[in-house]
């Protein structure tokens, strides 16, 4: 065998040990569920809430957040958790909310970074 | 004078069939440089969120050039932080039986299974760039310039970079055949 064939050989033989290797499908699903969260997610969170409110300085502690946050993959994650928890345990006060949210974004975030 | 941003829905369609067109690319990545499922599906979960939150400014800057050898450097960067942090490589080369069965028919295994291994074995033997090289180019099907956009080096260093990894690649499965 010659030194061309070998490696064509040899080649083929590499092609064969590294063939592609299908994701599982649980991937795939968990993957598109997170994608299409993060594409929803600034806009959902800004067209919660009606500019009027946004006169109330108490208001705007959310919004801004999610603005912020809303920007980056990995933060938008944190809000997708902290709106779940947030629809878990939702306080009743405007207020009240506002200052979970931002905790529950920070709590998020510091898990994060961690 | 620069053209302005696309609609974020636009990019959003795009990033859609960006995802779709290279799951499998960035999960073979991750498997054949990590060595097991559950860290491949961390590597190629966070090789997409990071490929989103930054797809914007890389589609700007890609001038229409495919946008997989920078998915895949993206996973290649995950992938050192991963080894520094754990300051590890693959303990078990590859889950064997998984990579053997998943995306080989019968008759490979029959025939080649052993001198596969000792292929998959030798794979994990070679230093990180050479590696890398050999996953691109034959689990992926890059061609030499992309593994060149990939890996940051140009086009001739990469054709080097190959053809040395698979001469050490092929003395390895030798040295393997011939030990007692």
């Amino acid at each position: 065998m010659n030194d061309s064939s070998a490696e064509f050989e040899f080649e083929s033989l590499l092609r064969r040990a590294l063939a592609p290797v299908e994701p599982p499908n649980d991937l795939s699903e968990r993957l598109e569920v997170t994608l299409s969260n993060l594409t929803e997610l600034a806009a959902d969170e800004l067209e919660a809430w009606e500019l009027g409110a946004m006169r109330d300085p108490r208001n705007w502690v959310r919004p801004a957040a999610a603005a912020v946050v809303g920007t980056t993959a990995g933060a938008a994650l944190v809000l997708v958790r902290a709106r779940r928890r947030a629809r878990r345990n939702r306080p009743d006060n405007a207020l009240d909310a506002a200052e979970k949210a931002l905790r529950d974004v920070f709590g998020e975030a510091r898990k994060l970074l961690r | 004078m620069s053209s302005p941003p696309k609609p974020k829905a636009e990019l959003d369609a795009e990033f859609t069939e960006l995802y779709r067109s290279h799951l499998r690319d960035v999960y073979s990545y991750a498997y054949y440089r990590i060595g097991n499922h559950h860290d491949a599906e961390d590597l190629t979960e966070q090789t997409f969120l990071q490929a989103y939150r930054h797809f914007e400014r890389a589609t700007r800057e890609s001038n229409g050039r495919p946008l997989r050898p920078w998915l895949i450097r993206i996973a290649h960067n995950l992938a050192a932080n991963y080894y520094r942090d754990r300051s590890r490589r693959p303990q078990t080369p590859i889950e064997d039986t998984d990579v053997l069965t998943a995306p080989h028919t019968t008759e490979t295994l029959v025939e080649g299974r052993d001198e596969l291994q000792r292929i998959l074995e030798g794979v994990n033997e070679l230093p990180d760039d050479r590696r890398e090289a050999l996953i691109m180019r034959f689990a992926l099907g890059m061609d030499n310039r992309e593994i060149a956009r990939a890996m940051g080096r140009t086009d001739g260093a990469t054709k080097v970079l190959l053809h040395r990894a698979t001469r050490q690649l092929e003395q390895i499965v030798k040295e393997r055949e011939t030990a007692p």
